[in-house]
């Protein structure tokens, strides 16, 4: 049916393509669209800059911008007031001739402790968003991968076995307990062979089943966590325990890993079943490889999204329990300590709460605004290429 | 279908029964003891704290406390260690004060945030989109209280509404229309401060809701057969954004044992969060246990209903 | 070929896609038209912009990416163009009807079936509930549905593929039309399913003297079904004529290719021909004719000068002048 070519032309000339581009750039280019995002992230950039200035402005024994400097004799002055010289000592003046934002209650240089206070406020947010995060992709990850494996039921006898047995034998049973103890080595070696040696007719069928699986069993404790109001379950713990920053910081982070754990079940739940991971495995790729480098960057989307916004959210927490006393205590300077210490005076000093208020805003706001920004460039069905 | 439910109320009963024990131990667990019993307290002679503690239990080990505990619990007898008034009698009396405050709230949010977020939607980046996304952002950003004392600012001194507690002090004798008011004014801005937030977060989830299912196919396919616009977002789009809405009504029913802590503490608001806050500053425990059995009951209730209410609404699940 | 104005004529119909920094020429020219019962065939593979064409015709197109940036469409000696939306919504399911392509999205899976074949007749006619619900189980028993007053209580999950396919062009042609685009309507089904269905819709046709455009990639169902064929490529037409003209002496490159490609009992045991290379991003297309990087026939014109159609035979034209 085809004629010969009328020319031996078969050459397949390039037709014009797509530039090509990575995954990321195409992120990059749909996280420019979003103007709000941009300027979202630019506030943190500044943010995040002003915080690490701070610490440098204002530690040491003799800082730049001093936080702690008692001043009675100033206190309560509105911002771009001029301090009062005759009555201060050379080195009590303001380090820039003037009180830019301010002074607190004692007397204290706004502008200093809010400097001081942006570290410390980032550091609670990333550091309780770290812990979060990091039990969550361990826990979500645990149960998305490994979901079907589980304690079986011949573990578990082995274990109540052993657990009875020291216990009887210090309680002062001391026959029953050594007894105990021993046929609880004895099912635990048995229980071990069957599942790691291969040997699986050492123990009964009906022994080897699974009781619970690790999905299950982490799945149930977030639903338990989910039970406690959150806030309430950090107000309690922080009320019960010394008051200390690095308290605060763990029991926020231990209070929202539940978000991430969901987000990375359910990505490698499906993300398992692709064709892709069945593909590594048929090629002998070990367990551990499939999870870091194949299945975790498709994973990390959600995370970082509710990462970002879960920043936001700690600050804004750290805020509220200042507020209610029981935030970060003295002598470090947070937002949070600010704002809550103003609120006494909030007639006759409000620069005491709006500083603090509104820089508290416009950080939360940028965190916001980049988080969804990030959401809307690494959504896979906004992309277009 | 009985089989679900079944399973469904036999593992909640068991993440409760597993809430209870957690609750029970961070409790116990923390360093310190109650104010009542602390030894340090002058206020207390040793006797009365020995008394103090026969009577609580508290010399006893743990896992005898905890059943002390919930069999005074469930037999409505527990008692605070504060003031020794019943617990469940307590709850309730300031349940009752946080009701409106939580009715009005949940009220406000959920009627303005649908049609907010399905305009939103409909007219994707219009003018209204814009200036609705900027306010849901800033109002998820902004400090609870730090709002709240603006809101009172504003209002105390250009509205000249009173503002802190349930009622004015003093009315008692005024007719009832007015005591009605006072009642309404004051109840005003704690809901919308607690509204906003809600509002924000539930316009935003609306929006994106809807845009999802307004590119599916079955939308085209309801414009390709001739049907005016009003039809193709309201009932086809929207039928099927609302899907996953009606299972978060189930998950209301947490809010009403939270309350706002901030909130009631600001206008000073007789609610069930500050209870729970003072309880947690005394270490009253029986307070602080009750009102997170309770809550945790309330999630798993809630959670319940979602599901029930899930299988109701989506043709596509049918057990 | 009757002499008769066409139904509908599409007159070098221009849709564009706006990008961030590119222009989707997804539609780029073209023209056809379809006369009152005929049969015609848009083919040509994925992205060629056969399914953008059609969803113009009803003004379908999404419309911040996408926009009309000439052409016309005559229905009915009217250009549907410049008409606005609510002119549109009297067209749309009355005079001319769409069926897609996967019948399970296409459904509102929380509608039953009677409900929504209802609201087809419902949106254009006054009709009470009963005769409503008559001439909806008469519309399910004519695509041979069986018991279809127990379906017009199921929900689209419960039915079977075919079945739902059915169904859509049960919503079709509810008001009877002068026109409906299909398409690709059976490419979601198996292969048998197809049959029935080609069959149904031919049956429907030629009962009720409708006329349908046939939009697919199959060049075995358009041998069995049309009366006309357009071949579409990047966003052109590269030939056009009635079905002999077409499949016994393609002239086109790309649809000799096509043709070539097509396994058959007589290839048996040697290797298919392909088209070496592949369609274009209708973004970033080749000047000059489209084809030109794939096309074995290449002089040095076609790299530089995009060519019209040139007519053959009698209705029989082709967009290539060298094999002309």
């Amino acid at each position: 049916m085809m004629e010969k070519p009328l020319n031996e032309n078969t050459e397949i000339l390039d037709a014009p393509q797509a530039p090509k581009v990575s995954r990321f750039v195409q992120g990059f280019r749909l996280f420019n669209q979003n103007r709000m995002a941009i300027v979202g992230l630019v506030i943190f950039v500044i943010f995040f800059m002003t915080a690490v200035a701070g610490v440098v402005l204002t530690s040491g024994q003799d800082p730049v911008f001093n936080p702690a400097l008692v001043r009675l004799q100033e206190k309560l002055l509105p911002p771009f007031s001029r301090p009062n010289l005759e009555t201060l000592k050379a080195h009590e003046a303001p380090t820039l001739g003037i009180y830019v934002l301010g002074t607190d209650d004692l007397g204290r240089d706004v502008l200093a402790r809010m400097l001081q206070g942006a570290w410390v406020s980032l550091t609670v947010g990333f550091v309780a968003v770290g812990i979060a995060v990091v039990v969550g992709i361990f826990m979500g990850g645990l149960a998305g991968y490994y979901g079907q494996g589980g304690v079986r039921y011949d573990q578990i006898l082995a274990v109540l076995l052993l657990l009875s047995g020291i216990i009887s034998f210090f309680i002062g049973w001391v026959r029953l307990g050594g007894g105990l103890f021993l046929v609880g080595i004895l099912c635990f070696m048995l229980s071990l062979a069957a599942g790691y040696a291969n040997k699986s007719h050492l123990v009964p069928t009906w022994l080897r089943k699974i009781a619970f699986s690790f999905d299950t069993l982490i799945m149930r404790m977030v639903d338990i966590m989910l039970c406690f109001p959150s806030f309430f379950l950090i107000l309690t713990v922080v009320a019960l325990l010394p008051a200390s920053i690095y308290n605060i910081m763990i029991v926020i982070g231990l209070t929202s890993w539940m978000g991430t754990t969901r987000f990375v079940r359910a990505e490698f739940l499906s993300l398992r079943e692709q064709d892709f991971v069945s593909a590594a495995k048929a090629l002998g790729v070990s367990n551990f490889r499939i999870i870091f480098r194949h299945m975790m960057p498709n994973a990390i989307a959600p995370v970082l999204v509710s990462s970002t916004i879960g920043i936001a959210t700690a600050i804004l927490t750290e805020a509220g329990l200042s507020f209610l006393g029981f935030g970060v205590p003295p002598p470090y300077a947070t937002w949070g300590n600010i704002l809550s210490d103003g609120k006494r005076f909030i007639f006759d000093a409000p620069w005491l709460t709006f500083v603090p208020g509104v820089a508290i805003l416009i950080v939360v706001l940028c965190f916001n605004l980049f988080g969804e920004g990030l959401k809307d460039a690494l959504n896979p069905k906004l992309r277009q290429e | 279908m009985i089989s679900f439910i079944g399973r469904s109320i036999v593992q909640k009963s068991i993440t409760l029964f597993f809430v209870s024990v957690v609750s029970f131990l961070i409790i116990h667990l923390a360093p310190g003891e109650p104010s009542q019993v602390d030894p340090m307290n002058p206020k207390f002679t040793p006797e009365m704290v020995e008394r103090f503690q026969k009577e609580f239990h508290l010399d006893e080990p743990l896992y005898v406390q905890y059943l002390y505990f919930y069999r005074d619990l469930f037999t409505g007898k527990i008692v605070s260690w504060k003031d020794n008034q019943s617990v469940l009698s307590k709850i309730w009396e300031r349940f009752l004060n946080s009701l409106p405050l939580f009715i009005v709230g949940t009220l406000l949010t959920w009627t303005l945030s649908f049609p907010v977020g399905i305009r939103s939607a409909i007219h994707r980046g219009g003018i209204y989109d814009r200036s609705a996304t900027f306010f849901s952002y800033f109002l998820i950003s902004i400090p609870g209280f730090f709002f709240a004392y603006i809101l009172i600012i504003l209002v105390v001194r250009v509205l000249h509404v009173p503002v802190i507690g349930m009622e004015t002090f003093g009315m008692g004798d005024a007719p009832w229309p007015n005591l009605f008011m006072d009642r309404i004014w004051h109840l005003l801005i704690p809901s919308v401060l607690g509204a906003t937030g809600g509002i924000a977060v539930l316009s935003r989830y609306v929006r994106s809701q809807m845009l999802e299912v307004e590119g599916q196919d079955y939308v085209r396919t309801a414009r390709a057969k001739g049907l005016p616009p009003d039809q193709v977002h309201y009932k086809h789009a929207l039928r099927n954004a609302l899907l996953p809405f009606v299972t978060m009504f189930g998950l209301i029913l947490p809010g009403l044992i939270g309350g706002s802590v901030i909130i009631e503490s600001i206008f000073s608001w007789p609610g069930m969060g500050r209870m729970a806050y003072e309880a947690i500053l005394a270490r009253d425990y029986p307070i602080i246990l009750t009102v997170n059995f309770l809550s945790a009951v309330l999630v798993l209730v809630g959670t319940f209903i979602s599901d029930m209410l899930y299988l109701a609404v989506d043709p596509r699940i049918r057990l | 070929m009757p002499s008769e104005t066409p139904l509908l004529s599409t007159e070098d119909l221009k849709v564009y896609f706006y990008g961030r920094d590119k222009i989707s020429r997804a539609v780029d020219g073209v023209s056809y038209h379809i006369y009152p019962g005929e049969t015609v065939c848009l083919v040509g593979e994925s992205g060629c912009g056969k399914t953008v064409s059609a969803l113009s015709t009803l003004g379908l197109i999404p419309s911040p990416p996408g926009k009309i940036e000439g052409g016309r469409i005559v229905f009915k000696n009217r250009d549907i163009l410049t008409l606005d939306d609510a002119a549109m919504q009297k067209i749309r399911g009355d005079q001319i009807s769409m069926v897609f392509q996967e019948p399970l999205t296409s459904l509102n899976p929380v509608f039953t079936i009677g409900d929504q074949i209802g609201e087809a007749i419902s949106t254009h006619e006054m009709i009470g509930q009963e005769a409503l619900d008559a001439r909806c189980i008469a519309l399910l028993k004519d695509m041979g549905i069986p018991s279809p007053e127990q379906r017009l209580k199921d929900y689209p999950h419960q039915l079977s593929g075919g079945q739902r396919q059915r169904v859509m062009i049960a919503m079709a042609l509810a008001c009877n039309p002068d026109l409906i685009i299909a398409d690709e309507p059976t490419t979601a089904l198996d292969v048998t399913v197809q049959a029935q269905i080609l069959n149904l819709i031919k049956s429907v046709q030629e009962r009720d003297s409708m006329a349908v455009l046939y939009i697919t990639h199959d060049l075995g169902v358009v041998s069995g079904i049309a009366d006309r064929v357009y071949v579409m490529y990047a966003g052109l037409i590269v030939e056009e004529g009635d079905t002999r003209q077409v499949f016994g002496n393609a002239v086109h490159p790309y649809t000799r290719g096509l043709l070539a490609s097509l396994p058959n009992r007589k290839k048996r045991g040697r290797r298919l021909h392909n088209i070496p290379g592949t369609v274009p991003n209708p973004a970033y297309k080749p000047e000059g004719c489209p084809f030109h990087p794939r096309c074995s026939y290449r002089v040095e014109d076609c790299k530089t000068v995009l060519p019209h159609m040139i007519d053959l035979d009698e209705g029989h034209r082709t967009r290539c002048p060298v094999m002309a």
